[in-house]
């Protein structure tokens, strides 16, 4: 039979609304219930169903209902034989009545009757079933036609694409979240090693306990005064956590000698950044500046330093980060020959040094990260938990600070804090 | 007495019918996905003893399948309530594809 034009373009109309539908990637929910009004609206489709197949759970779950009921299933099993006749049938319109061989339509029969289920189309879509279509009588109350079929199985095909591509982007998602777990757990892991190899680096330093960990946390603290990403903050710790790595090959008596040590221990004692170094090149770090931190961490900007006596821009900066966060520690913790030093002569210390021993830019920012600790600037309460609270509210260390400040970058906003204090 | 909606509803039919009536003005709001708001609402009113829905076609020019779909929606929330639905004001293209369709078979067209 020849169908009547109009009818023919009205289901022109609504399969390229389908497909336009489909290829807009709108919310995949709203894709699936526009799809069935479409198909409904289509061919005059009284009730019907949009479902998912899940091929591990074998069971159609239904996306979209209409005019259905409340007593449908919502899921839909399908035991091994239905899924091989759906397959062997392909994208095709099945009579529910003549299909009553099939286990599908036997169990639910009295479902389908009762919502007069007419046809069921499975959705195959690269030789897979993804899901399934429930279509109810039409209001003319006339069969379908087999070109109506073939209209259904043509908007079936869309859907079914719609509902691949969906299950392919879930696949993805899954997947990126897996390696992203994955990642995570091997972080978790390395930062886990690399804290344990501080604190076995500090063990042998009956002295100076707790120094590398100390370490990395100021170097942490630089970093994050310096505004790096949170992947250069975290190389920067795992720098200053492991940059004495090199002392586990260093005599256990000479680095706890409580006096200071001679010329030639003295010599063996420097060797330390160069073994670090070694020790670190050999492993392959996330970040790579990790064993050049362990190597240069005792240059100078005025070329004073060892091992090699490099210049300032000859020396890698991150060497710098933690030179600066280890001479520190250094002065802020007891030694066995030396007791540490009282907080303004270290903030004197630094300001002297700058330019000299430490980058100025770097002892700006470490200053100003304590100087907005001190005035509550910031919830943590980082150095406090270094230092100590008394060490932190000695007498005026914010003044000397905001003085140190001002003279290592006169021109800055910190003028401003300076002349802000001065007249409070 | 005549209940309104809570979308567009027409004053005038109120008091007409002796059972409790419901107007909808289908708009252009039918062609959209939101159209379905409309089918909730009947379903409502149905639920809260209308027996008689009227869809109101005057300012509607053009009917697409979303809109053939939720009204087809609407018949049969008002079938299952053993309520009347009725089609006025429709243009005759829109007459005829709802006689193509089947839905005149449902409705009574005013």
């Amino acid at each position: 039979m020849i169908e009547q034009s109009p009818k023919l373009i009205h289901a022109f109309g609504a399969l390229a609304e389908l497909g336009q539908e489909v290829a807009n990637k709108n919310n995949f929910q709203e894709t699936i219930r526009t799809s069935l009004h479409l198909l409904s609206g289509a061919l005059g489709i009284m009730r019907g169903g949009v479902a998912r197949y899940s091929r591990y759970a074998r069971e159609m779950n239904m996306l979209a209902i209409r005019g259905l009921g409340d007593e449908f299933p919502l899921s839909l099993s399908v035991c091994v034989e239905d899924e091989r006749q759906f397959l062997t049938n392909g994208l095709n319109a099945i009579d529910a009545h003549a299909a009553r061989v099939l286990p599908f339509f036997q169990v639910y029969a009295a479902s389908f009757e009762r919502r007069h289920i007419e046809l069921f189309i499975p959705l195959i879509i690269r030789d897979e079933i993804v899901g399934g279509l429930f279509l109810g009588e039409k209001a003319t109350g006339e069969p379908y036609s087999s070109y109506e079929k073939e209209i259904i199985c043509a908007m079936g095909r869309h859907i079914g694409v719609a509902i691949s591509q969906r299950n392919l982007l879930a696949e993805i998602e899954r997947h990126s979240e897996e390696n992203r777990r994955l990642f995570e757990d091997l972080r978790r892991t390395y930062a886990d090693t690399v804290k344990a190899f501080a604190t076995a680096i500090d063990c042998k330093d009956k002295y100076t306990e707790g120094h590398s960990v100390r370490v990395g946390k100021y170097t942490e603290l630089i970093a994050r005064e310096l505004e790096w990403s949170p992947e250069q903050i975290e190389g920067a710790a795992t720098a200053g956590y492991l940059h004495d790595v090199g002392k586990l090959t260093v005599e256990r008596k000479i680095i706890n000698a409580p006096y200071r040590i001679n010329a030639k221990e003295s010599a063996e004692l420097n060797k330390h950044p160069s073994v670090g170094y070694e020790i670190l090149q050999a492993i392959h770090h996330p970040f790579t500046d990790v064993p050049l931190a362990a190597k240069y961490h005792h240059e100078r900007l005025d070329g004073r330093g060892y091992p090699d006596g490099l210049y300032d821009r000859e020396i890698p900066y991150i060497a710098k980060v933690v030179n600066l966060a280890d001479s520190f520690d250094a002065m802020t913790t007891d030694r066995p020959y030396k007791a540490r030093r009282a907080a303004i002569d270290v903030v004197d210390d630094l300001r002297r040094n700058a330019g000299k021993q430490f980058a100025p830019e770097l002892v700006i920012a470490f200053l100003r990260g304590v100087l907005r600790e001190l005035k509550s600037e910031t919830k943590d309460r980082r150095f406090r938990r270094l230092l100590g609270r008394e060490y932190m509210e000695a007498e005026g260390l914010a003044p000397a600070i905001t003085g140190a400040l001002n003279e290592l970058a006169p021109t800055s906003s910190l003028t401003y804090i300076a002349a802000r204090s001065g007249s409070e | 007495m005549t209940e309104n909606t809570s979308f567009d509803v027409d004053p005038l039919v109120e008091n007409v019918s002796p059972e409790p009536a419901v107007v909808v003005i289908a708009g252009d709001y039918l062609n959209k996905l939101t159209g379905e708001k409309i089918e909730r609402e009947c379903k409502d009113k149905l639920d809260a003893g209308a027996r008689e829905i009227v869809v109101d076609f005057s300012q509607t020019e053009i009917i697409n399948s979303i809109g053939i779909s939720i009204l087809l929606g609407v018949i049969d929330n008002a079938q299952m309530a053993g309520a009347k639905v009725v089609f006025s004001d429709l243009k005759p293209e829109s007459a005829e594809l709802f006689d193509m369709l089947g839905l005149t078979k449902h409705v009574t067209l005013q």
